[in-house]
């Protein structure tokens, strides 16, 4: 069984759409791609938006429809529109429906599910006393973290994806799910095991960044039997070698031995890799030990507040080397307009350790010029401006006592401060207990055209 | 690559592939150094230049940030995560993605004398 996968995010940035036409041309069984990611930060999920341009989505959802209602074989779409949330899945599934009339294809099934969880449900989980498990060293939730939490979505499993394709769909739009489900839940719909079922949509999700040379969005095409995965490169310049191959399963994670789905593990630890042709690593030893109870992972996103952020640079090296008191100069003024709560000032001082903050071992070597961003986060936006404007325009008048400028202690790109989205806080990465897989992923399909 | 010459500190940036950093979920970052041939990658392991200890000297954090740390042979690799100290993303994070974090590793000096 074969299946192509043209985009490790779909909507993030488009397709390259000829080596997607050399992967059509291969005939495959199936056409799948993730569409999310928690690598956004958590402002689109909290502010339910997309971090992609409706254009892009498009483009790739249309020629993804088309080949797959060419080829008469499913089409299979994770964690719509970035997040998975509910109404991203509408719009995918209102996408489809456009794309579908304008070209005015024969009827098909479509199928779709949510994946969003509610805040009260949970709330009964921690009152009931079944724990919400933090991963990577959080804490169990409180119902204080989440009460500061707006939006919530459970990571689906391959459940609702084979609920979907045992009804017959033709067109799967999912809600937020594990890139790897997508691709396994095909698989393991056409009876394969779920060790090379799982291996297959851990290979394949990232699309052509398991190829070498380096280069995004080309189309891959997995193969799989009982006991392999194949996967090749459809970019006449990519490859998937060895190295590539081997590279992509610890891309992301932070161990490359393991994976987690909901329902269990996807053991690496003794696979092995065989180039079998120049575009082409064959992987077997794959493992899956599935899991005694089972779990959800949450994402959740809560609004720290409204924000706005300013620009500031520097020039002169005595200000340069106390820029600290500079700053420290514009958060006084502003607490003495603010007070000592209620508002958050951030600075990263560009030069000096603005991408690195603490960890930059060159953080008492600035550079002969400085540029600070400003970013000023209070309850309202009549606020969060004011904070920002303080926290930039207060560097200006920053007193140094060496200073030989007087006149002003920064340079202004800009003499104003600049709207941006609220701030959010990832306030969930947990795991919660179910008692059925698709207790919290419902399923919807219908006929189009 | 003139591994003949083996007396002399070696910048690990001419010896890896590729040196990358990028986000692993929302609270972690992960960095891969990864070796073009098995020889490079043996040398580079048993040169001991890249472990715990100097994962911390170089970003300046507590031996406890540091959540794995592995040699990977499939892939020629070694590979280590770090918790962060906020979530990705928060207000005032200025590599959302985490990908930028990797830069001092590229000037990390690597004795094959050994």
């Amino acid at each position: 069984m074969k299946i192509i996968c043209p985009n490790g995010h779909l909507g993030f940035a488009p397709l390259k759409t000829a080596s997607f036409h050399l992967g059509v041309a291969e005939k495959p069984d199936f056409i799948a791609a993730d569409s999310g990611s928690d690598d956004i930060g958590p402002v689109p999920l909290g502010s339910d938006t997309c971090a992609s341009p409706k254009a892009w989505q498009e483009h790739d959802l249309q020629e993804m429809l088309l080949a797959s209602r060419r080829l008469g074989v499913p089409m299979i779409i994770g964690s719509a529109g970035d997040t998975g949330t509910n109404s991203r899945v509408d719009l995918y599934v209102g996408m489809i429906r456009d794309i579908a009339a304008r070209h005015d294809l024969a009827p098909f099934k479509l199928g779709w599910f949510y994946s969003e969880v509610d805040k009260e449900m949970v709330r009964q989980k921690i009152r009931s006393g079944s724990g919400i498990r933090g991963l990577d060293g959080r804490q169990d939730l409180t119902e204080e973290q989440l009460d500061a939490t707006d939006r919530i979505v459970a990571m689906a499993g391959v459940h609702p994806f084979l609920r979907l394709l045992e009804e017959g769909c033709d067109v799967i739009i999912g809600g937020r799910s594990s890139d790897s489900a997508i691709f396994a839940a095909a698989a393991i719909h056409k009876g394969y095991p779920e060790a090379q079922s799982y291996y297959l949509g851990k290979v394949l999700e990232c699309a052509s960044f398991c190829a070498e040379p380096y280069g995004g969005k080309e189309t891959v095409l997995g193969e799989i039997t009982a006991d392999h995965v194949e996967v090749t490169a459809m970019s006449p310049a990519q490859y998937c070698t060895v190295a590539s191959v081997a590279g992509h399963a610890m891309y992301e994670r932070s161990n490359p031995f393991e994976e987690f789905v909901a329902g269990g593990r996807l053991d690496m630890t003794h696979c092995n890799y065989e180039q079998v042709s120049a575009k082409t690593t064959r992987v077997t030893g794959m493992q899956f030990d599935p899991a005694e109870d089972f779990r959800v992972k949450l994402e959740g996103s809560g609004k720290v507040g409204e924000r706005f952020v300013g620009l500031a640079a520097i020039r002169d090296p005595y200000t340069i080397a106390n820029v600290d008191k500079v700053i420290e100069w514009a958060r006084e003024q502003t607490r003495e307009r603010f007070g000592d709560a209620g508002w958050e000032l951030h600075y990263s001082v560009f030069g000096r350790n603005g991408v690195m903050g603490d960890m930059e071992p060159l953080k008492d070597k600035p550079g002969h010029e400085l540029c600070i961003l400003v970013q000023g986060v209070a309850a309202t936006r009549e606020q969060a401006e004011e904070v920002a404007i303080t926290g930039t325009r207060q560097l200006f008048y920053a007193r140094l006592p060496d200073v030989k400028g007087t006149a002003g202690g920064v340079a202004f790109p800009l003499d104003e401060v600049m709207a941006a989205s609220p701030a959010y806080h990832w306030t969930m990465n947990h795991t919660m207990a179910v008692g059925h897989p698709l207790e919290l992923f419902p399923t919807h399909f219908a006929m189009v055209g | 690559m003139m591994m003949s010459s083996v007396n002399s500190r070696t910048k690990l940036s001419d010896l890896a592939k590729t040196i990358r950093s990028k986000n692993a979920g929302t609270d972690k970052i992960t960095f891969d150094v990864i070796f073009r041939e098995r020889e490079t990658y043996e040398l580079v392991k048993r040169s001991k230049a890249l472990s715990r200890k100097s994962v911390c000297e170089v970003l300046n954090i507590d031996p406890g940030r540091i959540t794995d740390f592995v040699e990977y042979d499939p892939a020629f690799a070694i590979k280590f995560t770090i918790s962060r100290l906020r979530p990705s993303g928060d207000a005032g994070d200025a590599d959302i993605f985490g990908a930028q974090q990797y830069a001092p590793f590229l000037d990390l000096e690597v004795d094959l004398t050994t």
